[in-house]
Order: C-alpha cells, then sequence, then structure tokens
C-alpha cells in the first residue's frame, strides 16, 4: 500500500515525536510513504488570516506537486491537512478562483487527487480487529481522553471527518490499542495555540480549561492528532488547579501497545514526562 | 459615527457569507473559545456590519483575535461561516491601513511567519520567531518556552530552502500585499 506524503514543516520541529511515532506505526503496518518532491509550507494560520489568495495559493503549490505522484496523499498535521482540502474546495467550487490559483502556481488541475488525513491510512485500510491482533502490550487500564481540536474536523463539509461535535475515531483507536477512552467534553474545542506566542495569557487559560476538564473526567493523559495542539497543551497547561498530564500522539499510544520503535526518544521530546505515567501502568 | 452603507454588501460579496441573515441567536459568541477575550463579540461584529460601522469594524481587537477554529460556523442556524466573514474582516483591515490599530503584534506575528515561508519555502521556527520578537519589541514573554523547546530539540538552528523558492515568491508578488506596500503604492 502506498500513499504519498506531505511531512509539514513542525515534522522537524515542535512535532519531532509525531513524526517519528508516525513512521514507526506506518512502517510496522507495512505502508510505504513517498515524500512528495520539494513541497512547501501550507501557510498556517498566518497566511489565510492576511490574505486569501495567498492562503489558498500555498497549499495548492502542494496540490500541484503531490498530483504529479499518482497517489493518495496522506498529511499528519491536522492544520495542512486543512489547508489543503480548502484549497481543494476552493479549484473545485469557484471556477474564478480556481483559474487565478492554476495561473500563479503554474499547474492545471485534476480534481482527483485523494486527500488522507494519518488517522485515516490508518483507520480506513486496517481493520479495528486487525489492529486489536497487533497489540503487544495492551494499554490496559489507561485512561485516555482524545482530544481532535478544530483543524481535524472542521468545517465537516470540507474535512468530510464524519460527527463534528462528537468525533470518536481516536477514541476507537485507543480502544484497539486496550485503552480507556474516557467520555468528556473538550474534544473539539479549540485550543488556541495561534494565540500562545501574542497573548500567553489567554493561551495558559484556555489550555487549563481543557486540560482541567480531562482531569475531571478522569483522564491520566490526552490523546493528540495535531502537532500545534500537543505542544501548546502539553507547554502551556499550568497545572495550578488540576495535576499536569502528559499529552501524547495517537502514533505514540499506538507505538507503546505495538511495541514498536524507539519510544525512549519520543518520550524525550515532551515537556510532561509521560514515563512516570506509563511505568505506573507497567507500560515502561 | 461615519456610517459605510455599503460595507455590509462588500463583506457579503467577498466573503461569500450572507450575514443579513442574522437573528442574534449568540450560538457563535457561546461557543467561541476566545469570545471572554473580545471587544466586540462575533454576533456584534455581525450587527456592527449590517449597521456599516466600517472603521470600528475593522479596528477591533475582535477580528484578530479570531483564531479560525470554525466553531461558530458549524453551530450557526443560518449557516453563516464567520472564519470566512473574519478573514475578509482581516484582509480588509489591511487595506484600509487599519491593521495595527489594535492587535499589533498579531498582525506582526502573521506577517512575520509568511515573511519566514517566502524566504524558505517552508517555516523555521528560530528565524520566524527573532524577527518577530525585533518588530513587537516582546522580548520576554516567550523566553521561557523558547528555552523548553530548545532544551526538547524542538527548534532546529540550520534552515533549509525550498528548490522552489521563487514559485513561491511569486505566489507572494500576486497574492499578498503587507499594509505598508499597499500604502506606499495609493
Amino acid at each position: 500500500m502506498e500513499f504519498s506524503f506531505y511531512p509539514g514543516c513542525t515534522a522537524h520541529s515542535t512535532g519531532v515525536e509525531y513524526s517519528l511515532s508516525t513512521h514507526a506505526v506506518i512502517d510496522a503496518l507495512g505502508v510505504e510513504l513517498k515524500e512528495i518532491d520539494d513541497w512547501n509550507c501550507c501557510g498556517g494560520a498566518a497566511a489565510h488570516s492576511i490574505s486569501k489568495l495567498l492562503g489558498l495559493a500555498l497549499p495548492a503549490r502542494n496540490v500541484a506537486q503531490a498530483q504529479k505522484m499518482d497517489l493518495p496523499l496522506a498529511i499528519p498535521c491536522p492544520g495542512c491537512f486543512n489547508a489543503v482540502k480548502r484549497a481543494q474546495n476552493a479549484l473545485t467550487s469557484d471556477p474564478d478562483m480556481r483559474d487565478r490559483l492554476e495561473k500563479i502556481v503554474g499547474f492545471k488541475y485534476r480534481g482527483d487527487l485523494e486527500v488522507k488525513a494519518m488517522h485515516q491510512v490508518i483507520l480506513e485500510n486496517f481493520s479495528l480487529d486487525d489492529l486489536k491482533n497487533r497489540v503487544k502490550k495492551p494499554l490496559a487500564g489507561l485512561k485516555v481522553a482524545s482530544y481532535y481540536g478544530c483543524a481535524l474536523v472542521r468545517s465537516p463539509e470540507i474535512v468530510e471527518m464524519g460527527d463534528y461535535e462528537n468525533p470518536m475515531f481516536l477514541d476507537r483507536l485507543v480502544e484497539a490499542m486496550g485503552g480507556e477512552p474516557v467520555d468528556w467534553s473538550y474534544k473539539v474545542d479549540c485550543c488556541s495555540a495561534d494565540l500562545a506566542m501574542t497573548h500567553g495569557k489567554i493561551a495558559v487559560e484556555i489550555a487549563d480549561r481543557i486540560m482541567e476538564g480531562a482531569v475531571e473526567a478522569g483522564a491520566d493523559c490526552v490523546n493528540s492528532a495535531c502537532g500545534l495542539c500537543q505542544i501548546n497543551l502539553d507547554m502551556r497547561q499550568s497545572g495550578k488547579k488540576a495535576r499536569k498530564l502528559p499529552v501524547l500522539y495517537f502514533t505514540e499510544l499506538m507505538g507503546i501497545a505495538m511495541q514498536i520503535g524507539d519510544r525512549e526518544v519520543w518520550w524525550d521530546k515532551h515537556i510532561v514526562d509521560p514515563r512516570p505515567l506509563l511505568k505506573a501502568s507497567g507500560l515502561v | 459615527m461615519v456610517r459605510d452603507k455599503a460595507f455590509a454588501d462588500e463583506v457579503i460579496e467577498r466573503s461569500g457569507q450572507n450575514i443579513k441573515l442574522c437573528y442574534q441567536c449568540l450560538k457563535c459568541f457561546v461557543g467561541c473559545p476566545v469570545a471572554p477575550y473580545m471587544d466586540h463579540k462575533p454576533n456584534s461584529i455581525i450587527r456592527m456590519i449590517q449597521y456599516g460601522e466600517r472603521e470600528k469594524v475593522l479596528s477591533s481587537h475582535a477580528i484578530w483575535l479570531c483564531v479560525s477554529c470554525m466553531a461558530c460556523g458549524v453551530r450557526c442556524p443560518n449557516d453563516i461561516d464567520m472564519s470566512s466573514v473574519f478573514d475578509t474582516l482581516r484582509e480588509m483591515s489591511i487595506e484600509d491601513g487599519l491593521a495595527y490599530e489594535s492587535e499589533r503584534n498579531i498582525v506582526i506575528l502573521h506577517e512575520e511567519f509568511v515573511r519566514n515561508v517566502k524566504l524558505w519555502g517552508r517555516l523555521h521556527e528560530s528565524t520566524f520567531f527573532m524577527p518577530y520578537m525585533a518588530r513587537s519589541l516582546d522580548l520576554f514573554s516567550n523566553m521561557e518556552s523558547g528555552i523548553l523547546l530548545m532544551m526538547r530539540g524542538k527548534l532546529p538552528m540550520i534552515p533549509t530552502q525550498i528548490k522552489g523558492i521563487e514559485e513561491i515568491r511569486k505566489l507572494f508578488d500576486e497574492g499578498y500585499k503587507t499594509q505598508g506596500e499597499l500604502a506606499g503604492k495609493e
């Protein structure tokens, strides 16, 4: 099974353990990821905030690069995934914008590029039973609050991810890995990472509300599928009203359960060290 | 107060969102993670647009504090995607020369982010943070997180430039002007 692959800028920086654990899981599943040639930044939260055209043109160039590979495109970062889907939506539904984008990017949009978020690559190609059979060390007793954030589930007509108020796909993955999904109220509340640099106090208040919600629901850790959410929640939670929780990527949880990858290197990248929890749960 | 009667129509045309349908149910407001910090809540922004309060809207804190999480849009009973409205308002705020009025640092952050992408083709955090700090004169509030990230090996020092950097710069030439560039042109 082959996918073209867009790593995104955080793969080598703030989300390096997401990248490492993703590759470990994907390799173990026998999926091949072929990095698209000379990809560029999708523009993040900045480009669309100051220019509609630039916010669509940057991801459109990645669509142009990915089209050449004739493979479905896998994107681990929800922000990049969302940007590419938005660009595709504009290319499909707005003929004037399509003309402008094709002209400035210098390509012809074919309209046949399938784009998948990383959890879709796993869940659409491997049954939960198949995944369960690959578990060597079940996450027994580990209570996990899965956090979906914004870009992965909204807007629903663009990202096409199903239930956007109470998504369950990461919870199902946790369950398949032998963990205990926790029902909680903040799974699709935005963590407002974009305000972290300019309004640190607001970012801390919002991160705290989400993390305190996870503690209140009885979670041992939070499960994330986004490099920006992970670093924001991991770093900004103040621990003032509730204890700090480790924030793990779903691929890291899969890595533990499947006993794959150089996991010590992943844990070194976390702000709140997950090792004490993993040790207490018998998972190290 | 000067009322701009064409303001609402311009916002509707550019954002593709029919804000005239809003009946002030406040769902956008109650679901918004940053509404508590906004000077005008999302529903008030809509009303102000309808009233033609162009300058007040385009120089508000709210339009820059919106983090585009799209929670408002999916809950609106009239299918108004407020994120698209906010994107449009920010663009108009730059065009009207009002972008630095309220949330100067957020604007600088966005500008430096895309400038970094124009430089390398991909975002390189270290060379993005430094000019932001210099321009915003905010030298200390991100010091602790910067050090933490560096200690965890999450801030690579050496940037890499993509081969097609000229293609990226072309996107900027055609697709984006800063407030300063727009002012210089007039």
